[in-house]
């Protein structure tokens, strides 16, 4: 087990360089201009004299090579430079709005996780009777609906309406309900898909038809046979899940004016902030990657095949 | 060909939205840019079947103008996907050794990182615009499916046919496009038709966030971007650009899902 964790670990570091290299080579040969966005962004004339101090002081004017090496150094040691717009320290911005962003995605999750398990558990108890068709049907319509229009679809509903949930702002649970439901409602209907099918096919296994020739209850056999056996492939669904479900609470962030990184990062794009998108294409992407890491190390705690093959 | 009741009405419903975006300029009755403030927020009637917006100008037009930019859209995004896919793909698949090593590993780099961050990021340095959330939507997409082109090429790179045409002295790049592509590409169309619904959620998605299709032109999302202010007010301007896309995603997946059961039925399928 601990060879499989250190293989996986070791992998690690060639990834989140490629994955700088990237955000790095990307940006400088697309044929943006650093020197002249962060010009702007300071109100300072462009004249010939100021671009060539500004590209000096930016450090433009070395070979690339350097300045990837200088940028990547300095990332090392969480310096991503200062905003163009701010005029703060990169880090400093994105820690301060990061945490709402991740406190919302990490109750999608819980979200995606709690709801999709009784659905497919439902569905593929009355599998081809009317809960299945209509779990179905629900999960057909999440995998085509936009999440940002959803989310003002619950506002309507839910706040204007009905007058039970905030419309927008920080805050408890309450105010977490509609944004968290809009961004989780596709992975959950995903999740519930997978997570039916893999059930029954579980339930066509011949352990099954022999513990139901035990005469063990059908409701025993659903969750120690069948329901156990299916969790293995959700566990891996849940990785590209996170990815989706942080992209998704960028979006609908926006719309219930939560304090996350969404509208920052949006200002950023359109101002050309090149070091806080670097910043935050980078560590969003490391965040990811850490959580898809700890989940195949989960999955292969999880899976004695894996666990005993790692052993081997 | 027997077709399902769900088949039938995705098939319809595709046919319609197809039929609109083609014929817009004849079907939409007002221009859809024509500002007429006196007018604005008018509710349902005969004149203004869906009503006008904040600008006074015609929902139903924007609306029937807009499917042309939001499928048209979409379509561009999945070809660009499929050529650089399937491009490279097919060289990683056919070629082999140093170059598929490359292609593979720059691969599995750009499925490293969440799609939404990443095509934020391709917006970012390319610059708002319809083009650039194009390009930035293929970027983040096309891995996927070099992937899969390489594993289809491989799997039939040592058939016998394959081996046949070789000795016959057939040219290499000939052989990839009689014997290789046909095949890869009718598994390929599936899992795009699979795909486009979604990748028509990211284009209006980015769009509404007003990095995509700028706000005069008529597109789905930047029209629920335009209607946000009012929606305490007026919130039916806000229901129609979405159950527009939420009616076309779904007759895109439709079509996909019975597609995919006609088609490949060796592929899984989730119900």
């Amino acid at each position: 087990m601990l060879k499989y964790i250190v293989k996986r670990l070791l992998l690690l570091p060639p990834l989140v360089l490629a994955v700088s290299l990237v955000i790095f080579m990307f940006l400088r040969l697309s044929g943006a201009e650093p020197a002249l966005a962060y010009l702007r962004a300071a109100s300072i004339p462009l004249t010939d004299q100021s671009i060539a101090l500004a590209e000096r002081q930016l450090g433009l004017d070395k070979p690339i090579w350097d300045q990837y090496w200088h940028w990547l150094t300095h990332a090392a040691q969480l310096d991503f430079g200062t905003s163009y717009m701010t005029s703060r320290p990169v880090w400093d911005d994105i820690l301060y709005f990061l945490p709402a962003t991740l406190q919302l995605s990490a109750f999608a999750l819980f979200i995606t996780l709690a709801l999709s398990l009784p659905m497919a558990v439902w569905a593929a108890r009355y599998r081809d009777k009317w809960p299945d068709f209509s779990i179905r049907g629900l999960a057909f319509i999440g995998v085509s609906i936009p999440n940002f229009w959803l989310a003002f679809m619950l506002v309507l509903l839910f706040a204007v309406q009905l007058r039970w949930l905030p419309a927008m702002g920080y805050g408890g649970l309450s105010h977490m309900l509609l944004p968290g439901f809009a961004i989780a409602f596709m992975s959950l209907c995903i999740n519930a898909r997978l997570l039916r099918a893999s059930m029954l096919e579980a339930q066509g296994q011949r352990y099954v038809r022999y513990a139901r020739m035990r005469g063990i209850s059908e409701r025993r056999i659903e969750r120690t046979h069948v329901l156990r056996n299916s969790l293995l492939p959700i566990i891996t669904a849940v990785g590209m899940h996170i990815g989706e479900l942080i992209g998704g609470a960028l979006v609908v962030e926006t719309i219930f004016a939560w304090p996350g990184i969404g509208r920052y990062v949006l200002n950023a794009i359109s101002n050309n902030d090149y070091p806080v998108i670097q910043c935050f294409t980078l560590l969003l992407t490391m965040i990811f990657i850490l959580c898809n890491l700890l989940i195949d190390i989960a999955y292969a705690l999880l899976d004695p095949r894996i666990r005993l093959e790692a052993n081997a | 060909m027997k077709l399902t009741i769900s088949a039938y009405i995705g098939l319809t419903v595709f046919v319609m939205l197809l039929a609109v975006a083609v014929l817009a300029p004849w079907i939409a009755p007002y221009d859809p840019s024509a500002i007429n403030l006196p007018n604005r927020l008018a509710p349902i009637s005969i004149d203004h079947w869906l009503g006008t917006d904040h600008l006074g100008r015609d929902v139903f037009s924007r609306l029937v103008m807009a499917s042309t930019i939001s499928l048209g859209a979409a379509f561009v995004t999945l070809v660009l996907m499929l050529v650089i896919g399937v491009g490279l793909g097919g060289l990683a698949g056919y070629a082999g050794g140093r170059t598929e090593q490359v292609i593979m590993r720059t691969c599995d780099v750009f499925m490293t990182f969440p799609t939404v961050v990443l095509a934020l990021f391709m917006v970012a340095i390319l610059g708002t615009g319809l083009t650039n959330v194009i390009i930035a939507i293929a970027i983040t997409h096309w891995a996927w499916y070099a992937r899969i082109t390489r594993s289809l090429v491989l799997s039939i790179r040592h058939s016998d046919y394959l081996k046949a045409a070789k000795l016959s002295g057939v040219p290499a790049w000939i052989r990839f496009r009689r014997h290789i592509l046909p095949s890869v590409l009718v598994q390929l169309l599936v899992l795009a038709s699979l795909d486009i619904g979604h990748v028509m959620l990211h284009v209006s998605g980015l769009s509404f966030l007003g990095l995509g299709v700028q706000s005069p032109t008529p597109e789905w999302g930047v029209m629920i971007n335009d209607a946000r202010q009012f929606i305490w007010s007026s919130p039916l301007l806000i229901i129609w650009p979405g159950l527009a896309i939420l009616l076309s995603v779904l007759s895109f997946n439709l079509m996909g899902d019975a597609l995919r059961d006609k088609l490949d039925p060796n592929l899984e399928h989730e119900g």
